[in-house]
């Protein structure tokens, strides 16, 4: 009897420090990584100057797309900004972006200082078509390939690395 | 008299399971979802950006007849199990389901047999 107490002493000290070891030890950070190989939702957004919607027959057309979630009330967004103009000449890309939770008069002086990467341009006014995309604050990109299936989420202002890895990819 | 306990329970017990198929409560619904941009609270506490759009997206989503199981998948989906504070059931986290069981099993045997022993 006391051996079976003493294993289950073992066993029970053994699983709590494999449970403190797993938890110190995992990324924190929250992540959408789930998304990644998954199919891009459905999904009706009004185009910005409020004359048609988006669907995803509009990003069907290219080879790869990037949608891009930004707002001219947030600064990680103007860092990120000059990476999509970079992005925005090169071949077989396409950028949506989506202004999110934005004022239309801020949103267009924004891209009026620094600059159109868009190729189409929507808004999504109270934030609900961004709960589509696992998105929870921007700046965020999803890179599409052309059967619709996410391929690359990005989380945070594109970096320079992104850019190669975008590139990569696309080429 | 059986026949009218039975009756009665039966209408009880319908109504009752009527009652919670339609009924979805948008505040159990956001106490069950955590906000991942605050500390530790969940969407009904929290009155943050995310939250808001949240509570936005819950309340369309009931307005279409979405169940709360429904709803709790749709966010977990989106946004991985870390979202909901009770996750569903799943490969991956079934040995946290299923150990308190085996604890309660062998603590319960272990108590029994130290009590046999002891008479």
């Amino acid at each position: 009897m006391q051996k079976i107490i003493k294993i289950l002493i073992l066993f029970i000290f053994l699983f709590v420090i494999g449970i403190f070891y797993i938890s110190l030890t995992r990324d924190t950070n929250y992540n959408t990584s789930s998304l990644i190989n998954k199919e891009t939702p459905e999904f009706k957004i009004n185009s910005f100057d409020d004359k048609n919607y988006l669907t995803r027959d509009d990003i069907k057309k290219n080879n790869y797309t990037l949608i891009n979630f930004w707002a001219s009330w947030c600064a990680p967004c103007k860092i990120e900004h000059p990476i999509l103009m970079k992005l925005s000449q090169t071949k077989n890309l396409m950028i949506l972006g989506i202004n999110f939770k934005d004022k239309e008069l801020h949103a267009k002086t924004f891209l009026s200082e620094l600059g159109n990467p868009y190729d189409l341009l929507a808004k999504d006014k109270n934030g609900k078509h961004s709960v589509k995309f696992g998105i929870y604050g921007i700046p965020e990109s999803i890179l599409i390939n052309r059967e619709l299936m996410i391929i690359q989420k990005f989380v945070g202002p594109l970096s320079v690395d992104d850019y190669n890895n975008i590139i990569k990819i696309i080429e | 008299m059986k026949f009218n306990l039975l009756l009665l329970l039966f209408i009880f017990f319908s109504k009752f399971s009527f009652a919670v198929e339609k009924t979805v409560d948008p505040n159990l619904i956001h106490k069950n979802l955590r906000c991942l941009v605050c500390q530790g609270q969940s969407i009904s506490d929290s009155n943050s950006d995310f939250a808001q759009t949240i509570k936005l997206v819950v309340k369309d989503l009931i307005d279409e007849g979405k169940t709360e199981d429904e709803i709790y998948e749709f966010m977990s989906d989106k946004y991985g199990d870390w979202i909901v504070f009770k996750p569903q059931f799943n490969t991956q986290n079934s040995l946290l389901w299923i150990l308190p069981y085996i604890a309660l099993i062998f603590g319960g045997f272990f108590v029994f047999s130290f009590l046999k022993k002891r008479h």
